[in-house]
């Protein structure tokens, strides 16, 4: 059975049959940029949700501000699958420029909604077609030519709501949401919306299978993007400082930290309890988070690849000097300039041992949008217990797009502030700010401001003894970098500990990280059903926890999958467990694009395959 | 009063508490002459020294915090990074007093950017910029302050035109733009006290020969030339707040610019139609200074009313390192709230 499957089988969704097909399906809407789709695409989306069908939307958008190809893809499935998926089922075409591409992605089976001004010759004979009278419609609704484009794109949401069945109160009340209760934007929109389901109810004959039914598949859950979950774990994490300069995918993080602090984060007279700094660039953004994080704050800030790059001084000055930071990064794809609006877990290693000289940072690695929240706030108790800049490796599918998730947990721990001394405590004790006292790597501090004698240090990136004083004592330093080693390695099964799922009976293992998880997870459920199954680790931090070695030796084989061409993950757990590097192969693939468990599935039905053609034991 | 209250200052404090470590710098350097103006200015103004913090970036200035001050606390930095490091200490704790020292590698090349936006910002920060034109511990290339012109043994000629600080600050709208001489310590000292009475970013370029690799006759950051060519623009007496001015000035030629904390600086004015608070006519005779190849020296520009950074960031009055959970951690309500509002 497994030999003769093929990958089309894994990827596209049975339309042979004669029966409905509910609840599950992708709908992909092609726009130019900057058309306004983005407010239709997402009522489309929480509607969907709201109904109780398990959904996820991606929006594929290029650097641009208007006029390039964007693709938003909203996936329905009844069983909670959330990766992204190579097959679509329904497809908007509103974008003439890529149209007669776009077509060729649709399942055979499926469905291609476009408006009826654009006279397309198509040939395929295996899709339906509804044309859309989307300028007509527009026009009647009466609005300036200027607002036009906008609510032409309510027209497919018209559409697809009486051709899937979607609710049309779900719809009001999803577009209400989005408009933040805003009345008069409703009525603009709504007529139109309701215009074209009455259009499509008269004119329309069904002939697709494919509906929505509701469910209560989605109770207890909310929907969230990842930039803002972060945001607001720093808000609840304590952030006293951030300072950033814009870069996507980052900004949003800044923009939802902006918006909920201003909420949030006021004392009675109306004064901040924070500080946001647009920072004049990266290198600004990474200086004041050191000289707040030295002078006690809870500082962090958020960037992606570019900005790590120029950040990376600092943060070994940071490592060395013993200061606390969190540094988010949403990874996109480099360098520089790259595919800045494509996903990539390409910043690992640069990460881990960013700067020159000898680092390894901690690096928290959240996997959806609840570890973002609860990583928010954890990574300033992590960096001040451990005094070291601390990096949050996010991506732009999971910070950008959104995701259901559980409503985020209330911070369970008080905070953790680390090692400070108070002037009573100098004045009974002494202090040296890089003295050992507790034999666990970690020293004291304090912070600038203390009155006390002897409370006072000089902080240096040059060679410094105990005392922070000036040193180039060859011991001094040799001294100091192993402490620092200490206090790094003594972080391993303390920061976030992986999440293992081990199956018994599975002789091949998956390690992963970050948002490749929804995939994975898929292509386990697919994997099994043919027969192959699998235990799965996903590392939430680095330096990695011993569990991953056992994980790995309790294994015949395990694929590391990550999102980048070197396979980063794959080398650094190579490095760690050199003793096992031989079972560990490495899974990385990196498009621009969120991993499909198709990839996965049938790259693992290669490997798998020994020189018979069968699936090895 | 009797003599053992003579040697303490305000707070009960000796000289000798705001000394530093001997210095490594080369001997007549005019960075030592400006450490020794802090220690002094700091002694007497009654600096509390553990709320002083010194935050430097990378070259033979940026190492001479260690050298004044030992009892405040310190960041030597990176290479041009000094004014954002300086700028999120600030935000952290507004209650330190900051005093930043940079050379005119450090800020007018590879920190020009930080320089300019902490100006821009008005980060409450006394900036002092030792600016001897020459890079010194990596042996004497030309800085971005050097003479156009000017021959080096190494290097040979420079056939760039300088920038100047002063000017770049006043561009930036920096509110208070002084520019001094390391040989002068009777007009150092009362800019760094008033420096230090300014709430918002307060630059001193201060001329600072380096004996080592840029003190010819000819050069204009050397010792011989600045002594001949200085002009300054007023005598500057500093009345501390606690303080009454006692002896009566003939208004024509005096002028007071009251500081933020309510101290004053007295101006005996030598050039009589000098107007510090008059920007456009402080960038008119810094160019003219230059044209005419004179040092123009004393408070060049002044302007007390642009709000700081932390005026303008509408911080609590408490710094925000003090803030403890309550302050910090919204409740649990808050937060479910957010989560049945999405």
């Amino acid at each position: 059975m497994v030999n003769n499957l093929k990958v089309n089988d894994i990827n596209d969704i049975d339309v042979d049959q004669n029966i409905n097909i509910i609840n599950d399906f992708s709908i992909q809407v092609a726009t130019p940029n900057g058309s306004g789709s983005q407010t239709s695409n997402l009522v489309l989306l929480r509607s969907l949700f709201k109904m109780g069908i398990p959904s996820s939307g991606k929006n594929l958008f290029p650097s641009n501000i208007q006029g390039m190809p964007t693709w938003y893809t909203i996936r329905c499935s009844q069983e909670g699958y959330v990766a992204r998926r190579d097959s679509i089922q329904i497809m908007v075409l509103m974008n003439p420029e890529t149209a007669l591409q776009d077509i060729n992605n649709i399942q055979s089976g499926g469905v291609c909604l476009y408006p009826k001004s654009a006279k397309y010759n198509f040939d395929r004979e295996d899709i339906t077609y509804y044309p859309m009278p989307v300028k007509r419609l527009a026009k009647e609704s009466g609005v300036s030519s200027a607002l036009r484009p906008y609510v032409s794109n309510m027209v497919y949401v018209g559409v697809l709501a009486s051709v899937l069945s979607i609710d049309l109160l779900e719809i009001e009340s999803a577009l209400s949401w989005h408009f933040k209760g805003r009345q008069k934007l409703v009525d603009t929109n709504m007529p139109v919306i309701q215009a074209a389901f009455d259009w499509s109810r008269e004119n329309l004959t069904k002939t697709d299978r494919f509906q929505v039914e509701r469910t209560n598949s989605t109770d207890g859950t909310i929907m969230v993007d990842g930039n803002f979950a972060a945001a607001l774990g720093a808000i609840y994490g304590g952030v006293t400082v951030m300072a950033w300069y814009p870069i996507t995918p980052s900004t949003s993080l800044a923009d939802s930290l902006t918006e909920y602090a201003r909420l949030l984060r006021h004392d009675a007279e109306g004064h901040a309890t924070y500080s946001i700094i647009q920072a004049e660039d990266e290198l600004a953004a990474a200086g004041m988070i050191m000289g707040a994080g030295w002078a006690g704050a809870r500082a962090m800030t958020a960037t992606s690849g570019p900005g790590i790059s120029l950040m990376s001084e600092f943060a070994g000055f940071g490592y060395y000097a013993e200061i606390p930071a969190v540094i988010w990064d949403v990874q996109r794809v480099g360098p520089s300039t790259g595919l800045p609006t494509r996903v990539s877990q390409g910043d690992l290693t640069a990460c881990y041992w960013s700067s020159h000289g000898d680092t390894e940072h901690i690096c928290l690695l959240p996997g959806n949008v609840a570890e973002c929240f609860e990583f928010g706030w954890r990574a300033f108790d992590i960096a001040e217990q451990y005094q070291t800049p601390v990096f949050v490796l996010s991506d732009l599918d999971l910070g950008m797009n959104n995701w259901m998730t559980k409503p985020f947990n209330y911070p369970d721990k008080p905070m953790n502030r680390g090692k400070v001394l108070t002037a009573d405590q100098v004045n009974e004790n002494g202090f040296k700010r890089y003295f050992d006292l507790d034999g666990d790597g970690i020293p004291y501090r304090t912070l600038p401001g203390t009155v006390a004698n002897g409370a006072s240090y000089f902080t240096r990136g040059s060679g410094h003894d105990e005392s922070a004083k000036y040193s180039e004592d060859p011991l001094d330093y040799a001294t100091n970098m192993s402490r620092l080693r200490r206090k790094i390695d003594s972080s391993r099964e303390t920061i976030p500990a992986p999440i293992v799922e081990h199956n018994k009976t599975a002789s091949i293992g998956f390690v992963g990280f970050g948002s490749t998880d929804p995939a994975i997870i898929e292509a386990r459920d697919r994997l099994a059903v043919i027969g192959v199954a699998s235990s799965y680790l996903r590392i939430r931090a680095l330096p990695a926890s011993l569990t991953v070695s056992d994980f790995i030796a309790s294994h015949e084989r395990v694929y590391v999958v990550e999102m980048n061409i070197e396979g980063q993950l794959h080398k650094l757990i190579q490095i760690q467990s050199p003793e096992l590097a031989t079972k560990v192969l490495s899974l990385a693939h990196c498009d621009g694009l969120p991993l499909t468990a198709s990839y996965i599935v049938s790259e693992i039905l290669e490997q798998e395959r020994g020189p018979n053609g069968k699936i090895k034991d | 009063m009797g003599k053992s209250r003579i040697n303490t200052n305000l707070i009960g404090l000796e000289k000798q508490d705001y000394k530093g470590s001997p210095t490594t710098l080369c001997a007549g350097c005019g960075h030592n002459s400006i450490s020794s103006q802090i220690i002094t200015a700091a002694f007497e103004l009654g600096l509390q020294p553990e709320q002083v913090i010194k935050i430097s970036g990378i070259g033979c200035s940026s190492k001479s915090p260690a050298y004044f001050m030992n009892r405040s606390f310190a960041f030597n930095s990176v290479h041009g990074r000094m004014p954002s490091v300086a700028s999120g200490a600030m935000l952290a704790n507004r209650n330190l007093v900051t005093i930043g020292i940079s050379g005119d590698g450090d800020t007018g090349s590879i920190g020009l950017g930080q320089f300019k936006h902490a100006m821009r910002r008005n980060t409450p920060m006394i900036y002092i910029v030792e600016n001897n034109g020459v890079y010194g511990l990596t042996k004497g290339q030309f800085s971005v302050t050097a003479d156009e012109g000017q021959n080096l043994k190494y290097y040979g000629k420079n056939d760039l035109p300088p920038l100047d600080l002063c000017l770049e600050a006043i561009v930036a709208d920096c509110g208070f733009v002084a520019r001094s001489f390391a040989g002068d310590p009777k007009q150092v000292r009362p800019l760094l006290k008033a420096a230090i009475s300014y709430d918002g970013a307060a630059l001193l370029d201060i001329i600072s020969p380096c004996v080592a690799f840029n003190n010819t006759s000819d050069s204009t950051k050397g010792y011989d030339w600045v002594k001949e060519h200085d002009d300054p623009l007023h005598d500057i007496t500093y009345i501390p707040i606690q303080e009454e001015v006692t002896t009566q000035y003939d208004p024509g030629d005096t002028s007071t610019v009251t500081l933020h904390d309510g101290s004053q600086i007295l101006l005996r004015k030598l050039d009589e139609s000098y107007d510090p608070t008059d920007k456009l006519g402080a960038i008119q005779a810094l160019q003219s200074a230059n044209n005419e190849e004179s040092l123009l020296t004393g408070l060049i520009y002044y302007d007390p009313n642009r709000p700081n950074l932390i005026q303008s960031e509408n911080l609590v009055e408490s710094p925000l390192v003090q803030l403890t959970t309550d302050a910090l951690r919204p409740n649990e309500e808050s937060l479910s709230q957010i989560m049945s509002n999405l």
